[in-house]
């Protein structure tokens, strides 16, 4: 079975690789800030010892002061996963750096994303919708939508 | 979609986004009303007068007995729709066996699970493209009335928005034994169609000529 990689342990090696970062590290999961994104994704990716390879899922939260976006990877390798979190605090036009030049499968995740919460992921070739028509007045998941 | 013949293409993948964007909004705007059966309104004075003659009752068993379907299952309810067609329930019992892949080559759809407005306008054109006569059975609770989902902001509220539907099959899903019985009920619809046109009613070509024999009464 896939076990998660204790937070501890890749912070230990984030924080060697890339000083300010990580701004909170919680039991299961690290937050980092979201301008070091792609280089840190690119660092578990390709990093020896951690290979991070393959992602399961991208997501969004809403947390009314921010939007938290979640990720989560895969070590087809060593078998254990991890999530990573990034947060963008407004609410008008969140952007996001994309991860889709690092992970083809996050293309069409992010793009949901895009459609549901309306979080732009900056640098993707395609953010467009994806579920709902051109022209949908807003994004249905946010908390505020619909009021 | 619908192709607007008068309308240059531009094959700009977020200008066709746009284009369906558009289609879907004017649907939208213009289903608020179910359509009703139709039978109630393809052949109104028909009713009035039924009367079946032999030729109609070959016909009509003809048609019944040979429904092809055409594939439209974008939830859950298909599950069970493949099940009615597997050996268990075996649909092939009521000559229904052969699922097509194209709606050209099929008179019944059976719509089997939630259509989202972004599926609709295909869904519509899937229609459009059955040769008539057609028929559509709308089955389970999201096909009838959206279901569970119906409130929500991406769902129609029953394939008779968009389309008219013949029969409907209740439950969520609804079993094999209640599709069959859903087909069956199709199937006894069909056999009181009246498939052959009153001769007297249509225009008669053979009126407009010159008659020699009739041309004091034409007159
Ligand atoms: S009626 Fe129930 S089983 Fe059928 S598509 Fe809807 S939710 Fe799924």
């Amino acid at each position: 079975m896939t076990t998660a990689l204790s937070a501890k342990e890749i912070v230990s090696k984030l924080s060697a690789e890339f000083p300010d970062a990580v701004k909170e590290a919680g039991a299961d999961s690290v937050l980092v800030k979201s301008a070091s994104l792609p280089a840190v994704t690119e660092y578990l990716k390709t990093a020896d010892g951690l290979k991070f390879d393959y992602i399961n899922y991208i997501t969004a939260i809403d947390y009314y002061d921010y939007f938290e976006v979640v990720y989560m990877m895969t070590s087809t390798e060593y078998n254990r996963s991890v999530t990573l979190k990034t947060r963008c605090e407004t609410r008008n036009r969140p952007t996001v750096p994309s991860l889709a030049g690092i992970y083809q499968g996050a293309d069409w995740q992010e793009r949901e994303v895009y459609d549901l919460m309306g979080i732009t992921f900056k640098g993707h070739p395609n953010m467009k919708r994806v579920f709902l028509w051109e022209g949908f007045d807003g994004h249905p998941l946010r908390k505020d939508w619909n009021k | 979609m619908e192709i607007d013949e008068n309308k240059e293409y531009i094959y700009d993948s977020y200008q066709l986004d746009c284009d369906e964007g558009k289609i879907i909004e004017q649907m939208k705007a213009s289903t608020k009303k179910s359509i009703p059966d139709p039978a109630d309104w393809i052949d109104a004075d028909l009713k009035r007068n039924i009367v079946l003659t032999s030729l109609d009752w070959v016909i009509d068993w003809a048609r019944r007995s040979s429904l092809w379907t055409a594939i439209c299952y974008p939830a859950c309810c298909g599950m069970e729709w493949m099940a009615t067609l597997a050996p268990r329930f075996d649909g092939s019992r009521f000559g229904m066996e052969i699922m097509r892949a194209s709606p050209r080559q099929a008179d019944l759809l059976i719509t089997a699970g939630t259509l989202t407005w972004k599926m609709a306008p295909n869904v519509r054109r899937i229609y459009n493209q059955m040769a008539e006569p057609k028929w559509v059975i709308a089955m389970g609770a999201c096909g009838i009335s959206g279901g569970i989902f119906r409130s929500g902001y991406n769902v129609v509220p029953g394939y008779n928005k968009i389309i008219p539907v013949d029969v409907y099959v209740p439950g969520c899903p609804p079993r094999p034994e209640a599709l069959l019985y859903g087909i069956q009920q199709l199937q006894k619809k069909i056999g009181r169609a009246k498939a052959v046109p009153d001769l007297s009613e249509l225009p008669n070509p053979l009126n407009e000529l010159p008659n020699p024999l009739k041309k004091d009464k034409k007159k």
